[in-house]
């Protein structure tokens, strides 16, 4: 437990600096866009958020997977610690999205299949959470939640690929793993650290809300209370 | 691998599996009405009433802008099919010739009446220097 917490606080503080001095050179030292000016720049909080969002997401259904194969408890602990983490990061992508909207489309709020896609795996993890919290009896309520986890899985390509498959307001992805990114490398750069620290910071989000679900679900045991 | 967890494993590709042909099956029958807009050749090979409020999207074909008071019209285009289209009111800041737009409104004798004219843009990104340095 001792080394968790060290790791913890090394990658918190750590992604923090990332995150800020990204921040500070993306925000600072580049140029604008040639066609957004200025308003682009909240790309490196839209971009991070959105993408934590919906790896979350398939990090939750990974767990989900190994709780109901191998009934590993930690797994179950973790499906739940992450849910209002995916929710959080799927709120600042949609806000931080609309308020790029209005400069950029001249609207706030569109039902293309992208917006909406990620509207429906917000409500996902708010249900998710909800769900979880309306059982008294925590292993069904872990057993439930693995299920629906892995089968709300689906939106996730269905996101990823919105953008392909319909036509929609939101533009298609800038950074590929096959092709060369449409977006310049002095832009880049801040953005790539902005998404590690950003990465980080939630990584260290996640093992205390985890920290928190041990501590709930085993404050019984003789090993936390001599944590404790 | 012991058998329960291998009957979990195929458990949970079963639900999958159907799971999966539901939704695709679901987005099949919807097919184009997930479509956000249509494209000027899209419209062309439909019947829409002129009382049905549709949007459509494409590039704006460069010189067809006019201006005439508070009134502005453009040619949307896909670079086969193309429709006039009128709007009065503030267009958004990125709209521009040869660049994205979507519009919503009536289609009225092939001439179409924009309520709403949104901006639409691109997946580049990149300082105006580089841009000049493009061009060149």
């Amino acid at each position: 437990m001792f080394q968790v917490e060290r790791a913890y606080k090394f990658i918190l503080y750590s992604s923090l600096i990332i995150y800020i001095v990204s921040l500070i050179w993306g925000l600072l030292f580049t140029q604008e866009d040639f066609v957004q000016g200025n308003s682009y720049r909240i790309i490196y909080l839209h971009v991070p958020a959105s993408f934590l969002s919906q790896s979350l997401y398939i990090s939750m259904a990974v767990a989900s997977f190994v709780y109901i194969v191998w009934r590993v408890k930690l797994a179950a602990y973790l499906v739940i610690s992450i849910a209002p983490i995916g929710a959080l990061t799927t709120f600042i992508a949609l806000t931080s999205g609309s308020i790029w909207g209005i400069p950029t489309w001249g609207t706030w709020w569109q039902w293309d299949a992208r917006i909406t896609s990620t509207l429906i795996l917000f409500i996902m993890y708010l249900g998710l959470i909800s769900l979880h919290s309306s059982f008294s009896n925590y292993e069904k309520a872990d057993k439930l939640l693995s299920w629906l986890a892995i089968v709300g899985a689906i939106n996730i390509p269905i996101i990823k690929k919105s953008v392909d498959w319909w036509s929609t307001l939101h533009q298609s992805a800038s950074i590929t793993l096959t092709d060369k990114p449409s977006i310049d490398p002095s832009m880049l750069y801040p953005l790539i650290g902005s998404m590690i620290g950003f990465f980080g910071i939630i990584i260290s989000l996640v093992i205390i809300s985890s920290k928190y679900q041990i501590f709930l679900r085993e404050k019984n045991k003789s090993w936390i209370k001599e944590y404790v | 691998m012991n058998p329960t967890r291998k009957r979990r494993i195929y458990n949970i590709l079963f639900v999958l599996l159907f799971s999966i042909s539901g939704i695709f099956m679901i987005l099949y029958s919807l097919n184009t009405n997930l479509d956000y807009f249509f494209t000027p050749s899209e419209l062309n090979n439909k019947e829409i009433s002129s009382n049905k409020r549709i949007k459509i999207g494409g590039m704006v074909l460069s010189g067809s802008v006019k201006r005439q008071g508070s009134v502005i019209s453009f040619v949307i285009t896909d670079y086969e099919n193309s429709i006039d289209v009128i709007y009065e009111g503030i267009v958004p800041d990125l709209f521009k010739e040869d660049s994205g737009v979507v519009a919503l409104g009536y289609l009225q004798n092939d001439i179409f009446e924009a309520e709403e004219v949104l901006a639409k843009h691109d997946e580049n990104y990149m300082p105006p220097s580089i841009e000049i340095k493009n061009d060149n």
